[in-house]
Order: structure tokens, then sequence, then C-alpha cells
């Protein structure tokens, strides 16, 4: 078709020209896209998250401890159908900068209650057999070469002291927005010790994590466990795992918008350099357009012109950017990997890559197309030479 | 008529521009001389090679083998910063479109090439609007380029061509742009200044009305002079 | 010879503005990115100047070792004791030793407007917790009397969270307690506490361990003595530490963030501007070949022309530089409320511009304008004349 050969020839007339403004937009949907991903990697606890999981807690703050024997209490409460209980326990390995999440858990209740966390059936009996045992993330133990039979040391910071665990399995996540960086270890274990050394402080629970009988009572649950404690030493508080999630999202809200403000004014301030260099191509060519409209071509046509090249060079810069989003996107990830432990490049992100190329293309060529279609022949022609 | 002495002395002079992978020839070992106070009108078709003498002779272009003596001075032996400072205060431009810097007046364009030289600022000024006043345009100083005729504009660049008092002019189809009426004006603007200030001008042209105004006409054709006329 | 170039400098300026829009959109990029760069600094510095003025190189923290925080961390009534005794502590102008033996909670408060729940410390202090932090003024109302179930807010969570205004009540640990004074303490974190009297809040969230002891040291250079001793003491398992590194240990990790974040979004952007630059100066130049030509014609040097066309290119970099800090600057009328990722609590900080940002900001636009315009200008300094010339 000769508007499509017209309008690639036209695209590398200026070849330096094209490629620096191919290159702009690279650059702006490479940052575009690395700012949703920071973005969805700060919702990332959220979406793995489950609505049909409760998380129970001391009501007054999160840094309180439950009773133990709460947890019988919450298993008899209609429409409860596991409990697990559990305590942060904010180890420390090496120092702080080598920061993970660790955990004390009980073991049974919490793989039934946690599906996408898989274990190898043998390990997991390991797991509960040996009491010291522990289990970790796949990419964890990818990062520090730990084996199967290692005894790994952490530093003791809410519960004092040096604490050995023996690794007894390594799980995998169902899906990609499972955190596989997380270290889990007996409660059991954690309790013993702390018999002996803090016997005041055994038999503490930190959260409890509870499942329900069906995803659709969840909040009926929540308020029935929560009457159940109320006026007593330690009021509960029970929401859904989501909402739990959610709740530190919304403590840190103030940057999350910071960002997501940045990321639309970075496609902004693109489309209007994008826009000047249409403009300024656009003028160059007035004549030339002048001779079309002389030999009898339409404005529709001249229009057809500019906007096709226009979205050609922002599509050719959005593929290459969206091609580099990928590796920056781990790079980016691995030196973040403390804060964000998943950093994934969603699928929505390549979609709004898309569009927003597609609106930088059209907005460029939207004054240069209204110009020279306005432009009488005469006035035009004069322009050449 | 007494022999006025050369003021250029070409030598031997060749030149060839290379396109795409062909070398072409454009001036073939071109020797000649031009006296002091002359006026010279190169013509010649289309791929002459009149504009390319034209340039080697201003010195913004270089010869292949040959050389050229302005004032007794073998500019082809002159590196290129030496050669910048040189065409500064010897040469002096008219070209067919005027090549006035759009956002400097007409005072400003004048004063260009003073610039580089070590006049001091009253001195420049005075330099200025004597040569404003010498092609009628002092009461058009401030005027922008794009606020002034196709004549006008041409008397601003005769006026900045003769500004620093050179040694030659050259003026590459002067006219070419014009109108009748403002071609012939700038003719006889020149011819003034080669009858009363005695400026050494070689023009190329197409025009037969602009050769006229010349004393002396010289035909190229394929790099080589064709005849001689006076 | 005239070494530097000889062309009027409003010959530069008035190409610019001849081509308004073209220069307009290149500021207006050179701009944002001086504005996100400066941005990034003056929130970097903001959250120092908050942590470090918190604490003062007089005081000393004492924890317990192996916690990161006074919120992990407990100390016996025994333990606290024995701190009280050592030698290096300050004596008061009352004759007791200048020491608080304070209690540090976390809790969570609806925030005003959003209802939104985020953690809030609560401080369990004394009259010495006063003393020990001169830095810290009454605004309104008065002090909490102690015995009571009377509580001061720092202006931060007066301001932001309900129930913390003057007079207004706040329901945990079981019982009521009322806003009798709201504190400022300048831009520390002390502004973003609740305090009280911590022999009632002690009881009222069931905690018989201090979290932290406090003191001044009578002559701050003993404090290498008094530290060695009370780490070796094998009955004791604290930790001490001068207050001021305490705090800026807090914010580690929320620096180092906010350091990545800023300066990988700078990179990208300024890459982004120079871009946008080059196209801008590349663009010039090829308007204007014919007058290079004639330039050079007229004796101008290649260095001339150079000199020109990177300087168009540097006061782009100047403008957009001074528009981005322009605007960078009312930025230090907002305070960032967020939770430190580190400590779990409430953080209040702001923007602080100082002359070295400033600097810094002028500096970056204008090699973002020299990186943009060193090629084109390049460019138009090799151009043959009579190439140029031909170019009408």
């Amino acid at each position: 078709m000769f508007l499509l050969r017209l309008v690639f020839r036209n695209v590398f007339r200026h070849k330096l020209r094209t490629w620096l403004t191919v290159l702009g937009i690279t650059i702006a949907i490479l940052a575009f896209g690395l700012l949703r991903t920071v973005i969805s990697a700060w919702y990332a606890g959220v979406e793995a998250s489950s609505a049909s999981r409760l998380v129970t807690r001391n009501a007054i703050s999160i840094i309180f401890t439950l009773p133990l024997s709460y947890e019988e209490r919450i298993r008899q409460t209609e429409g409860v159908r596991i409990v697990s209980g559990g305590n942060w326990f904010g180890g420390i390995y090496i120092d702080e900068k080598h920061f993970f999440a660790n955990f004390a858990i009980e073991p049974k209740p919490f793989f039934a209650l946690y599906p996408e966390i898989i274990l190898p059936p043998e390990q997991e009996a390991a797991f509960i057999r040996d009491r010291k045992g522990f289990v970790a993330g796949r990419k964890l133990v990818e990062k520090y070469g730990w084996k199967l039979g290692d005894t790994v040391t952490l530093r003791g910071t809410i519960f004092p002291g040096q604490w050995d665990f023996v690794m007894r399995g390594i799980y995998k996540g169902r899906d990609k927005n499972v955190d596989e960086t997380t270290f889990y270890f007996q409660w059991d274990y954690l309790n013993e010790k702390m018999k002996k050394t803090y016997p005041q402080r055994a038999d503490q629970i930190g959260f409890f994590m509870i499942g329900v009988t069906r995803p659709d009572i969840a909040s009926d649950v929540a308020a029935r466990i929560d009457n159940e404690f109320r006026n007593s030493i330690a009021e509960t508080l029970t929401e859904t795992e989501k909402a739990f999630q959610m709740s530190w999202i919304a403590m840190s809200q103030a940057i999350v918008t910071a960002i997501q403000l940045v990321s639309f004014v970075v496609i902004v301030i693109i489309m209007a350099v994008m826009a000047n260099t249409m403009a300024m191509t656009a003028r160059e060519r007035i004549g030339e357009y002048a001779i079309f409209k002389a030999l009898g071509f339409g404005g529709g046509y001249i229009a057809a012109l500019i906007f096709g090249e226009s979205l050609i060079i922002s599509m050719i810069g959005c593929a290459f950017g969206i091609a580099f989003t990928f590796p920056a996107a781990r790079a980016f990830g691995d030196a973040l990997s403390t804060f964000f432990p998943i950093f994934n490049v969603a699928p929505e992100t390549i979609y709004m890559d898309i569009a927003a190329a597609a609106v930088i293309g059209t907005v460029a060529g939207v004054f240069p197309s209204w110009r020279s279609i306005r432009i009488r022949i005469a006035d035009g022609l004069r322009r050449i030479g | 008529m007494a022999e006025a002495r050369s003021i250029v002395e070409i030598r031997n002079v060749s030149k060839s521009y290379r396109r795409g992978s062909q070398i072409v020839p454009v001036l073939e070992n071109i020797t000649f001389d031009i006296a002091e106070g002359e006026f010279l009108a190169l013509m010649g078709p289309s791929g002459s090679g009149k504009s390319t003498l034209l340039n080697l002779l201003a010195g913004i272009d270089s010869v292949d083998s040959g050389s050229i003596l302005i004032g007794g001075l073998d500019i082809t032996t002159l590196s290129e910063t030496d050669l910048a400072a040189w065409r500064a205060v010897n040469v002096g431009f008219i070209f067919q479109f005027y090549n006035l810097i759009p956002v400097l007046t007409a005072f400003g364009n004048v004063e260009l090439p003073l610039l580089l030289t070590r006049l001091s600022r009253k001195e420049r000024h005075e330099h200025v609007e004597m040569a404003l006043r010498s092609v009628g345009l002092s009461d058009r100083m401030d005027h922008y380029p794009n606020q002034l005729s196709g004549g006008q504009q041409q008397r601003v660049a005769i006026a900045r061509a003769v500004v620093t008092d050179p040694v030659i002019l050259v003026a590459d189809e002067p006219t070419g742009d014009l109108d009748r009426v403002s071609a012939a004006e700038i003719l006889e603007l020149m011819s003034r200044l080669n009858k009363e200030l005695g400026k050494t001008i070689i023009m190329v042209t197409h025009d037969a009305r602009a050769a006229e105004k010349a004393h002396l006409i010289k035909q190229l054709d394929k790099g080589v002079f064709i005849n001689v006329s006076s | 010879m005239n070494p530097l170039p000889d062309i009027p400098f409003s010959y530069n300026l008035r190409n610019l503005w001849t081509r308004r829009l073209t220069t307009g959109l290149t500021i207006g990029g050179m701009a944002l990115v001086v504005f996100v760069f400066s941005a990034v600094l003056m929130l970097a510095e903001g959250l120092k100047k908050t942590l470090v003025a918190t604490g003062s190189p007089e005081n000393v923290v004492v924890i317990r070792k192996g916690s990161d925080s006074e919120i992990q961390s407990g100390v016996e009534r025994l333990q606290a004791s024995t701190i009280e005794t050592q030698p290096e502590v300050a004596i008061g102008a009352d004759g007791q030793p200048l020491v608080a033996k304070e209690l540090v909670v976390v809790i969570v408060l609806p925030k005003r407007g959003t209802g939104k729940g985020s953690n809030v410390v609560i401080r369990g202090a004394s009259a010495e917790s006063l003393l020990l932090r001169p830095q810290i003024r009454l605004l309104e109302g008065r002090l909490p009397k102690p015995g009571s179930s009377e509580i001061m807010a720092g202006i931060n969570i007066a301001k932001r969270f309900t129930g913390g205004g003057l007079g207004e009540t706040l329901r945990f640990g079981m019982r009521s307690w009322t806003v009798v004074g709201i504190f400022d303490a300048g831009n520390t974190g002390f502004s973003s506490e609740i305090w009280g009297d911590v022999d009632q809040l002690m009881p009222a969230f069931r905690r018989q361990a201090y979290s932290s002891v406090i003191f001044r040291l009578r002559d701050p250079s003993e404090f290498e003595a008094v530290k060695k001793r009370i780490e070796n003491d094998p009955r004791l398992s604290l930790e001490a530490m001068r207050e001021t590194r305490y705090y800026e240990k807090q914010s580690e990790m929320m620096a180092k963030f906010l350091r990545i974040l800023g300066i990988s979004l700078t990179a990208i952007f300024s890459l982004g501007a120079i871009i946008g630059a080059m196209i801008t100066m590349y663009a010039a130049v090829a308007n204007r070949v014919s007058e290079i030509g004639t330039l050079r014609a007229l004796g101008f040097h290649r260095r001339s022309i150079l000199g020109a066309f990177l300087l168009e290119s540097l006061l782009l970099g100047f403008f957009g530089g001074a528009i981005g800090l322009f605007f960078s600057a009312f930025l230090q009328f907002f305070t960032i409320s967020t939770m430190n990722f580190q400590t779990f609590s409430e953080l209040a900080f702001s923007f602080d511009l100082n002359f070295q940002i400033a600097y810094q900001a002028m500096g970056f636009a204008l090699i973002m304008g020299f990186a943009g315009g060193l090629l084109p200008a390049v460019r138009a300094s090799r151009l043959p004349i009579v190439d140029a010339l031909r170019a009408a």
C-alpha cells in the first residue's frame, strides 16, 4: 500500500531524529513500567492474600501477644475450620541488611491453611519431626546457598539470644505472587526456650491465622471471635487477611500516591516532547504536503501520513521500552529485594505501556495534522526553496 | 590605462569532488590573474566550476593542487584557523540569499565581522554607521531582516561585506533573488563601490545584465576558461 | 586572535526565543527532572534532620542487647536501677540522677479524615524525660499530672489523628486517657508521639519491664567508659549508644529505600531530558545550517560555533534548573506522614532545602544541558562551509 510505504520512508528519513525520539519514548515507557511495577509490588502482599482467611491479633497493639489458651476457644467458634497460631520472630541473619521475614508457626494447621505453599511431603514430615527444623522459600535458599541439613543461626531481637535452626525443607509458591523468601520454624521450639529463659513470656501467641468454612461468612466469623474476647485481658481484633495487608499499605499511602503521580507525569512530559518533535518535522515538510494537496490528495491522506509516522515511532519506542523493562525490573527488584520480595512485571503493566504509547503517538500527531490540513496550497508551495 | 598590479594570482589550481564512489573533476589546472580594482564576472553553465572557483578565492574551500596568492599571501598554505582569521579581514561576501542572521538587526549584522577584530565598541559603531550610510540604510539600522525588502537586505549584506575594508569582494549570484528594479539598484551600488572606492569585485552570475556592469567577463566550461572579453 | 566565542550573547538568547514552543517544552522537561532530583535530595535531608535532631549526643539510650529498637526491648527494674548508679550519669539540679526509665509501645489510632488506622508511639515518661529532651516545648494546655489518666500529644498526632487534640480522649489499655497538653518537638520524631506517666501506662499495658533507660552523661567524653561497663556486665545483657546514633539507625532502611528509588527515577528521567535537549538542539542546528556557513565564511572559528550552540543548550539547562528548583522550594510547605518500615511507627518529616541542594540541582541541570547539546554543537562546528552555504 502506497500510504504505508510512504509513511515508513518518512519515518527513516531523518534517521538521527527518529532514533532519538524512539530512544526518548523507550526511556519513558521503561520509567512508566518500572514505576507501575513498584506499585504492584507494594500491593503484592494484598494480591496474594485471601478473603477467606482471617487474622486475629491483640486489639491494642500489634506488638502485644494473645494467650495460647485462646486457640481452643477460637477453634470452637462457629464457622471456624482451622486455627494456626504464630509469632513474628524478627530474627536477624548476619546483620540488619540481610532482612527476611521469619515466623514461628504450628506446622500441621499452617500448611493445611496455606495450600499455595508447596512443600514435598517428605520434607514436611522431616520438618515436623525436628523441633529445631525450619523451612524456607526457594528464593531465600538460592540467595544464601543453604542446603538441606545446614544449620542457620538467627539473632533474636524480640526473643533474645542466638537461635540455631536446621534446614528441613524448601517450599515453592503455587502462584507467581507467593512470597518465596520467608523462613518458618516451629512455635514449640520458641516456646520451650521461652519457658526456660523468660517464663513470664511463654505460652503467648502473636497472631492466629484462621480458615473459615465458607468465604461468605468470613466477616460474621470475625465479629464472633472478637465478641468472644471482648472485655477480657487481651481483646482481639479479627479481620480478613486482605484487610490486614491493606492496613499496612495504607500507612505508607503517601509514598504510593506520590509514585503513582510521578508515573503519569512522565507520560505527559514525553508526550509534550514527542508532540514537539512531530510539529517540528511537519513544519519542515509543509511544502511537501502542499504538493500532495496540489496533486489532489485530500486532507485526510495527509493526516494519515502524519499520524502514521507518529504512531510507528511511538510503537517502536514502546516495543523497546517493554523489552528493557524485564531486565530492568530484575535489577531493580534485586536492589530492593529486602523491601519487595515480590517484584514481577504484571500483564496489566504491559497493557498500560502499550496504551500509553498509543496515546503519545496520537496526541503528538494532532496539532501538526490539524495545521497541515488547513494550510492553503499556495502558502505551502511558497515555503519550498 | 596603466597596468594595475595583480591582487589575485591563481596558479595551476585543480579541484575535484567525490560523488559517491566517483571522482568528478571540477577545475583543471587553472592559471590566471585578477588586477587590483578589477570588476570581474564569472559566467558559465551549471557545473562549470565558477562557484567552486569563487569559493577557493574566498578561502572557504581548499584546492587539491596549485596555489592562490591574494595580496601576495598564498592562502593555500594557511591552517584553517589562520584562514578564518584571514577571511575576517580580507574578504567581503555577498550571497544570493543575503544570508543575514535573522535574530540580529541590520546594525548587528553589519557589526558581525568587526567582532573578530580588536576594535573598541565605539570604533565598531562608527564603522557600522559609515557602512550603512554608504548603502543608504542609516534609517533602518534597528530593523530585523524580516522587516526589510529583498533589495534592502542585500544592501545590508553589502554593508556587512565592506565594513572591514576587505581586499576583495566575492559575490555569488547577488541579484539572483531580486526583482528587476532592486537588481539594478544593487548592481549600481556594486559598480560605485568598485569605481569610487576601488574595490576588487569577483562576481559569479547567470544574469547577462549583471555581467554588463562588470569590466571583464570570463566564461568557464567544464573547469576551464573558454574565452575572454572585456 | 580572540580565543573566546565572539558571537554576541543576544544571538543565543534571541535564537531560543524565536523557537519559543520548542524551547519552552525542552526547558519544561528539564525543570521536571530537576524538580524530582531536588525533591529527593530534600526528602532525604528532611528525614536525616528529623531523626538526627531527635537525639542529643550527650544522652545515652540503653536497651536490651540484640533489640533493634525500644519497641522490641525490655529492661527489668533491677537492671534500670543498676544504670542509675553508674558514676558517669549526670546529676540534675534537684540532686537526683538524670535518668529516665521509659516504656515505648505502638498502638493503632485512626487518622482524621480517612479514618484509616496507623501506628502511633506511646511513651511512658517521667519528669526526667522532659529534662533530658530540652527540645520539647509545651504549645497548648499543660503537662499531665503524674498518677492520673492524663496524656499529652505531639503536634503531629494532634493534627492527624482522631482523639489526639486538646481536650479529646483516647481509649487504650482498657482505660480512657485525656489529652491535656500539646507539645512541639520541632522537626523530630517526638512530635509524632503521645506521652503519659510511665507508672500509669505500664500497668495499663500489663508490662513489668521498661523498654529503655535514657540518661545524660555528666561528661560527654566518658561515653566509651560507661558503654563498656554496661555492655560487659554479664548480669545486664544490655547495650548502650548515644541517642543520636540510636535515631540514625532507626532510619537507615527508610533512607536507603528513598535513596535507591529517588536516584534511579532521577537517572531515568535525566536521560529523557537529555534526549529532549538533543532533539531540540539537533533541530536548531539543522534549521540554521546556512547561518552557520555564513558565520564561518565571515571568519568565525569552528570553536565559536561550537561554543554558541553549547551555550544555548546550557541556557536551556539553566532555565530548566532554575524553574525546577523554584517549584521544588514550595515543597517545604508539605509534610510527609508515613510509616517507618523499621520501627513500625508513624514518622512525619518534611522537605528540607539548603544551599548545597540548590547548588547540586543547578549543577545537575547544567550537566544535562551540556550533555544534550554537546553532540549537536560538535556537528554544527564540523559542517564544511561550502556545503552549509549551499543549503539555503
